[in-house]
């Protein structure tokens, strides 16, 4: 059941319209409905051959040795992609828009930091053939200490998930391992608040599950190009990060997409499409690589875990007057996008209220999982189940109806946000307003009569007198996390293994640059010694010619 | 042993666009010599109905009926460059360059009308019918048919228009998180009934109650299909799915549909939905997009109804029937919180 209440904000909208508002039927209806939509993995090709990658069974090792001999002698193989093979093997997803440092190979060269990274391709006449020749490779691998919670992962001793960023956190503006939102005084404001509410919030990752898995069918043209057929959500975005990794101009790849089987965010990486050309072109024939449904739930990227801390400082009168949060965005093994969510998660800390002292900090962290990637409310809805099973509670502590505690709180236009801005175009006073009457959820008459755009600005305008801090420099020890971590609330079922043990103490002053570390000291079982990488800033793996390349391709 | 009833609310804002802004859309509109329309681009459709969303943009920025129009995309070679369908970015961003796209074309359009009619071309407009005429002499028109006929055939003239949309990048000061987020803002509040068994830690949702205000609703019907099904995987969010359920254990990771746990048609529930509509000051026709923002509130109202039904906090997702019953036992049982606002 939906119906429009077109008499909230009439007079801010021309309603004579043609077209626009109109409830016209789909263009791709027809075809969608009867099931001759056509996708990536409907366009048929002669000659087709299949790409699937060995995946690591370790979430932590380094690798010593790699023998394919057995698979490149094994029945319909054509090829076998190592490394070395990829032009530019190391890459970073928001390098497109210049954000962050190249971090994560497309074929793991020197270790694998999750469990299902791939390590090696191979290209044969049928997909059977490829899972096939992949039983027949041989890969030793030297296990190390993994970790993967992320508050462990920030202290002192914990295992190096990716020496790009040798503390477990990404570098925001090359100055601090978070990025910080600061607004006033809060800890002035918690000494006058009547209620200290403090609680931890976790959201577990979780899968896009899209019916369509990620994949990709790339073939040679005859113009010295490559068409890709994909499933991306972002086309020009996944060209971009395939002509990087392949090192070719982008006008030698031609991207066809657009009529996508779900996304929810899962087909932004480009997980298949440098694989697929790097294929055609080392074999000069279409390659297909496709997903299978075990890959896409376990290795295909999925919403990130998150974990806020949240303080919130309350009057008995329902006002808050101040809110801290400490927020931990678990990136996985490489960064692909979740550094870009923590900074979207700290603009819209507090939420949607006017609240006069704010400070939060939000931290992305590596761990030895499956890198996580955007989803639908991609940096918000972890925050939002934060703050709003929060404001439920503080309701509960003063006493007041949970529907007329969000309107008094509620930012309105005019009001300064904790990020600098002024409000406007504001409606959550109308929603929750019209949700009330229609669930007859009953509100008091001055409630029902508040609104945006009346009541906000003012003293509600102005931006306070904020301190501001150092914490958390990169190279200045361990980073100054103001609220202390608290342990999981009983009500959290335990999970049946500890994580892995980290030493507790202050990790020790380092240089940012610092690439080996002690090696952890937890029982059990003493861990293997952690070697040192290789220096981050040079290329590390594969050629950047593409001479080899060129030998076998197809005119 | 007993089945709880609990009702619990939420209310959110949600940012439209990429945080920061630096995400650009480009259009291409142009018309065929028979006044029928392609909008070209390389924005991705995934289901969420891109393509018809820049379809009703761009017949309404020309003036044209709907059938007039088709949108082509995506292919590289074709379309111009689009960040992507993410973020809620899609109807807000798109939507902007289309509409200076069909704007452009529809200037060239009115240009040769006038040319035809031998009028001036401020004195034309539409009538969304097909047809051009003197405003205020619906008498004096000609077809948009015969118009493009004209422009391709006798003027040269070419009908069609480029567009663009950019938000340029913000900075962020590193000291105090100072930075321009986005231009506009959707919002919802969303009501939960429920239900909690107190013997086996089951949660049914018996209904959802909902007002959601995403500036200009372009489609009514696409925008019903998003707010449904959205809130719907809000409900799956809060409730059954992670492929880590003991994170930051890593075990018990799902390899299909039978091991990933997900809601069937059987948990379903009623959704009585408002629309409010907002202009956005810099939306198409005001538009914002309710793309992501639907499936937030479902999560803590959710949350919040099993606290009102039973009494216990679960402040970790997904909240599992094991994770309920234990909060249970640990608190000594069932203790309902009464009726906030009364129950149905």
């Amino acid at each position: 059941m939906l119906e429009f209440r077109k008499e909230y904000f009439k007079d801010e909208r021309d309603d004579r319209l043609n077209e626009v508002g109109q409830p016209r039927q789909r263009q791709d209806m027809l075809g969608h409905v009867t099931g001759r939509t056509r996708y990536f993995d409907d366009h048929a090709f002669e000659g087709l051959l299949h790409l699937k990658v060995l995946r690591s069974p370790h979430p932590h090792a380094r690798l010593r040795s790699i023998d394919t001999a057995a698979a490149e002698r094994a029945p319909g193989v054509k090829r076998v992609i190592r490394a070395a093979d990829v032009p530019v093997n190391k890459n970073t997803l928001l390098s497109l828009i210049n954000f962050g440092k190249d971090d994560e190979p497309l074929l793991a060269a020197d270790k694998v930091r999750y469990k299902g990274e791939p390590i090696l391709a191979i290209v044969a006449e049928s997909e059977a053939a490829a899972y096939d020749a992949l039983t027949k490779v041989r890969v030793e691998y030297d296990p190390l200490p993994a970790v993967f919670d992320v508050e462990e992962a920030l202290k002192s001793g914990a295992p190096v998930v990716n020496e790009t960023y040798p503390t477990n956190a990404f570098e925001y503006h090359e100055k601090y391992n978070h990025q910080k939102l600061r607004f006033g005084d809060v800890e002035r404001a918690f000494a006058q608040a009547d209620f200290i509410v403090e609680e931890r919030y976790q959201m577990s990752p979780i899968e896009h599950a899209p019916t369509e898995t990620n994949g990709s069918i790339a073939a040679p043209e005859t113009n010295d190009r490559f068409v890709v057929h994909t499933c991306t959500q972002a086309l020009f975005f996944s060209l971009g990060t395939a002509a990087k990794l392949l090192d070719v101009p982008s006008n030698r790849l031609h991207f066809l997409g657009g009529t996508v089987g779900g996304g929810f965010g899962g087909k932004v990486d480009s997980l298949t499409e440098p694989l697929s050309i790097l294929g055609a072109m080392l074999t000069g024939r279409p390659v297909r690589y496709v997903l299978n449904r075990e890959e896409e739930m376990l290795y295909g990227c999925p919403r990130g875990a998150e974990r806020h801390y949240v303080k919130d400082g309350v009057m008995r009168d329902g006002r808050i007057i101040a809110r801290k949060v400490t927020s931990y965005f678990d990136a996985g093994a490489y960064t692909r996008l979740s550094s870009y969510g923590a900074v979207k998660c700290i603009a819209h800390i507090p939420g949607p209220y006017t609240i006069p002292n704010v400070h939060a900090e939000c931290y992305c962290v590596y761990t030895n999982r499956t890198p996580a990637t955007a989803m639908r409310g991609f940096g918000i809805t972890g925050v939002d189940f934060s703050l709003e099973v929060q404001m439920d509670k503080l309701a509960h502590k003063v006493g007041m109806d949970p529907m007329e505690f969000r309107i008094l709180n509620a930012y309105r236009d005019g009001d300064m946000k904790a990020h600098r801005r002024e409000a406007h175009n504001c409606a959550l006073i109308e929603c929750v307003q019209v949700a009330a009457e229609k669930a007859s959820w009953p509100i008091r008459d001055e409630y029902r009569r508040m609104n945006s755009m009346t009541g906000g600005g003012g003293e509600r305008a102005v931006i306070p007198p904020t301190a501001t801090d150092e914490g958390g420099r990169i190279g200045a020890g361990r980073p100054a996390t103001s609220t202390p971590p608290r342990p999981p609330p009983p009500t959290v079922a335990p999970p049946p293994r500890a994580p892995v043990p980290a030493a507790a103490q202050p990790r020790a002053p380092q240089p940012a640059t610092t690439q080996a570390r002690p090696a952890v000291p937890p029982p059990p079982a003493p861990p293997p010694p952690v070697a040192p990488a290789k220096p981050a800033a040079t290329p590390q793996h594969g050629a950047t010619r593409f001479s080899s390349v060129f030998g076998t391709r197809r005119r | 042993m007993a089945r709880h009833r609990g009702r619990g609310m939420a209310a959110i804002n949600y940012p439209i666009g990429m945080n920061l802004g630096g995400d650009p859309s480009q259009a291409l509109v142009h018309s065929n010599p028979e006044g029928k329309f392609t909008v070209t681009l390389s924005a991705i459709d995934l289901g969420q109905g891109m393509k018809q969303v820049t379809r009703q943009i761009a017949a309404e920025t020309l003036g044209v009926p709907i059938a007039d129009v088709y949108v082509d995309t995506a292919d590289s070679d074709t379309g111009p460059h689009d960040m992507g369908s993410f973020a809620s970015r899609g109807t807000h961003r798109v939507g902007n360059a289309v509409a200076a796209a069909a704007k452009e074309a529809r200037g060239v359009m009115m240009e040769a009308a006038a040319e035809e009619l031998e009028v001036n071309a401020a004195d034309l407009d539409t009538d969304g019918r097909g047809n051009i005429h003197v405003k205020g002499a619906p008498s004096r028109a000609i077809s948009v048919k015969d118009v493009a006929v004209a422009a391709q055939f006798r003027q040269g003239k070419t009908i069609a228009g480029r567009g663009i949309f950019l938000i340029p990048l913000s900075e962020v000061n590193p000291e105090t998180g100072e930075m321009s987020p986005v231009s506009c803002y959707a919002h919802a509040c969303l009501v939960a009934d429920l239900e909690v068994d107190d013997e086996t830690g089951e949660v049914t949702v018996l209904k959802m109650t909902s007002a959601y205000e995403l500036g200009r609703a372009i489609n009514p019907k696409m925008v019903e299909q998003q707010l449904v099904g959205g809130a719907w995987m809000g409900m799956s969010h809060a409730l059954f799915e992670t492929p880590e359920p003991y994170y930051p254990d890593t075990a018990h990771g799902p390899r299909d549909f039978n091991e990933y746990v997900m809601p069937g048609p059987g948990d379903i529930c009623p959704h009585d939905i408002a629309v409010l509509e907002r202009p956005a000051p810099d939306g198409p026709f005001g538009g914002k997009g309710p793309g992501e923002m639907c499936a937030n509130p479902v999560l803590p109202a959710v949350a919040n109804a099993i606290f009102n039904a039973v009494g216990v906090r679960v402040d970790s997702l997904p909240i599992t029937p094991e994770k309920v019953l234990r909060a249970i036992k640990a608190q000594g049982g069932a203790r309902p919180q009464g009726a906030p606002g009364g129950r149905r």
